[in-house]
């Protein structure tokens, strides 16, 4: 084909786009967060590493993680521990009935960090991670709508997989699944 | 904490504190609306959100109602497309604030897919499980099957030999080029060329029908078991990868003529849904997405699990992060998916196909009318499954759509305690905000279709 094209020359004359620099992950990182600090204590789950600490540091120690290196929400979830109260947990860690679980990804270490938060059953409330993590703002709506777990400062705290109306958190254990009775009789005749 | 009314004042502003004991509710929370509120009735955080501002507004301490949207709220409009619009793939409702042609803001709006497959999982054996979490994401079904099965493998402690997972790689790169295809499929029939959409669509077929010689289904194959897969590779199966290896190239040639070299599709994606490498990190975007804004991670090279490390190939990152770029990775992805088949025919190890633990996998068919104990094993593996000691662990994958995880909590008996799957476009659709931004309403068909997200795994 000759010449050029009409809208090639206009894509060309349009607001040219700054091109961004390759992100390789080969930067200058900080040494990681003492858990003590924070009253979190670090173990050893399936060759992964996990820190557990309490609700009140919670949102610092994620923020710390964060300067740390770790740019990366890459999950949240809960977990609903009703049906397993003993649990094995490290010394020091006392059991809450709510569990939330916050796996951080560092691109520049290539690591993974689990941050374990346990949360009473009588107020189920922790700090929303929003502020440091924008990707959050769907788990956390999700572990909200399945759990009933209540994220202090998120901004739009509603359901997001399951109906407005619905009630309850389908997710926790004493949720029963609902079960609609197969009928395995002969379809009633026409009359 | 101020909590918006969502415009119907419905919610109560009662903050944070007040808790009924009995139900566990939140009463501030729990019945409030979905959809998008006027602005006025949005708090300030969801606003910077909606408009895909936030990283903005956090480093440069932006103020969204000073933001250019100030058209007065007279002269917008709030309207739906989806959920039932043909370029949504499938059921996604975007909520958008318009002025005239152009959006302001945009809210997703998800949930009507919603199956409930965490709560199922609870309910089926590990043996079970992979039925159930294959069906997610339907476009790439061996991902799902593969993050399920090592995250069980990971909590149990076994390694599966080496041929299970070589054919585990395979399979999963054979299984990234049908659903790029379909992604192809779909995009060039969002942006108006239809034959894309065939084109796409009989490459597609052609893995299928391989798929389902290996498996014996074209979707849904629950293949991937924990302790390895299913059967071993059919007679003749290098011959008929080497024919998808030796027909892909040529078709992509094809693509890349009917798009790259086109204008009209050029005028549509580029400079169009730029996403900045900053925004996307910070609401945690993987795969192509990612790449595509120019950050090259990809988990197959930055974390290497399966037989990735002793394979040649190359990450394909982007400069601009629009949609021309997610284009161009997905298409350069599928040549270096074609690059690692060529290599995995030749270094295919032979050996067992799955691990030799009676009490985790079946013995095979024949073993069973000649031996006692095979028969008992066999019964117990399919009625009442295996047992998964007491464990936690948090397993990625890359899945053509980005990190697909898996976290698997197990109480020490059959059946999985909790399993969450960490959905890749659940979590990319949160991008759209962003990328949305001050685009003309036609460009959300095209920008929506970028992020190619499967609805299957996104309400999962």
């Amino acid at each position: 084909m000759e010449g050029e094209l009409p809208g090639a020359a206009a894509a060309a004359s349009g607001p040219a786009l700054e091109p961004f620099p390759l992100v390789t992950g080969e930067t200058e990182i900080g040494p990681e967060p003492d858990p003590a600090a924070f009253g979190a204590l670090l173990q050893q789950s399936s060759g992964q590493r996990v820190l557990h600490v309490p609700r009140e540091s919670y949102f610092s120690l994620v923020a710390a993680l964060k300067n740390a290196g770790y740019e990366m929400c890459a999950d949240l979830c809960a977990v609903d521990y009703l049906a397993s109260p003993n649990r094995r947990l490290p010394e020091g860690v006392s059991p809450g009935r709510f569990e939330v679980v916050v796996n951080l990804l560092s691109l520049c270490r290539a690591a993974r960090i689990r941050v374990r938060v346990q949360v009473g059953e009588s107020d189920p409330v922790v700090d929303s991670i929003f502020p440091l993590y924008s990707g959050t703002e769907a788990m956390e709506r999700e572990a909200f709508d399945l759990f009933g777990i209540h994220f202090r400062g998120h901004p739009d705290l509603t359901r997001i997989l399951m109906p407005e109306d619905w009630e309850g958190h389908p997710l926790r254990k004493d949720f029963g699944i609902g079960r609609v009775p197969v009928r395995f009789k002969e379809a009633p005749g026409r009359r | 904490m101020v909590l918006s009314n969502g415009g119907r004042g419905q919610r109560s502003q009662g903050g944070s504190t007040g808790f009924s004991d009995a139900s566990g509710f939140v009463p501030g929370t729990s019945e409030g609306a979905q959809e998008m509120s006027l602005r006025r009735a949005t708090v300030k955080e969801e606003l910077e959100r909606e408009a895909g501002m936030r990283e903005r507004a956090l480093k440069e301490g932006f103020d969204p109602w000073d933001m250019s949207v100030d058209t007065g709220e007279d002269q917008t409009m709030i309207i739906n497309m989806g959920p039932q619009h043909p370029s949504t793939h499938g059921v996604l409702r975007l909520m958008l604030e318009l002025d005239g042609e152009t959006v302001l803001r945009t809210k997703t709006v998800i949930g009507y897919l919603h199956t409930g497959m965490e709560k199922t999982a609870e309910e089926l054996t590990f043996v079970q499980g992979a039925t159930n979490v294959t069906r997610m994401d339907y476009l790439s079904p061996l991902h799902n099957e593969l993050v399920f099965s090592m995250a069980t493998e990971k909590l149990l402690g076994i390694e599966p030999p080496p041929r299970a997972t070589w054919i585990r790689t395979m399979l999963c790169e054979l299984n990234r080029l049908s659903s790029h295809s379909t992604w192809m499929a779909t995009n060039g029939m969002d942006l108006g060329a239809t034959s894309m959409m065939i084109y796409g669509f009989r490459e597609r077929e052609m893995i299928l029908a391989f798929l389902e010689k290996v498996t014996g289904l074209r979707m849904n194959h629950n293949f991937i078991r924990p302790g390895g897969v299913a059967a071993d590779l059919p007679d003749g199966w290098e011959d008929d990868v080497a024919a998808i290896c030796d027909t892909f190239p040529r078709r992509l040639e094809e693509y890349d003529e009917l798009f790259t070299g086109q204008p009209i599709f050029r005028e549509r994606v580029e400079g169009v849904g730029v996403i900045s490498p900053e925004d996307a990190l910070d609401l945690s975007a993987t795969g192509p997405l990612l790449r595509g804004s120019g950050v090259a991670w990809d988990l197959r090279r930055s974390m290497p699990y399966l037989a990735y490390e002793e394979l040649d190939f190359d990450v394909v990152a982007g400069t601009y992060g629009d949609c021309f770029d997610r284009y161009a990775v997905r298409l350069a992805e599928m040549r270096e998916s074609v690059k690692m088949l060529r290599q995995m025919t030749d270094k295919m190890p032979s050996g067992d196909y799955r691990a030799l633990d009676k009490k985790i996998t079946p013995p095979p068919r024949g073993r069973i009318d000649e031996s006692m104990e095979a028969l008992i094993h066999h019964f117990k593996v399919f009625t009442e499954g295996f047992k998964v000691p007491e464990g936690e662990a948090y397993v990625a994958v890359e899945s053509p759509r980005g990190e697909i995880g898996c976290y698997m909590v197990s109480d020490g008996s059959n059946k999985p305690y909790r399993c969450h799957i960490r959905g890749p476009s659940f979590v990319n659709l949160q991008a759209l905000p962003t990328m949305l931004r001050g685009a003309l309403i036609a460009d959300a068909v095209a920008i929506t279709s970028s992020v190619d997200p499967v609805m299957g795994e996104v309400d999962r």
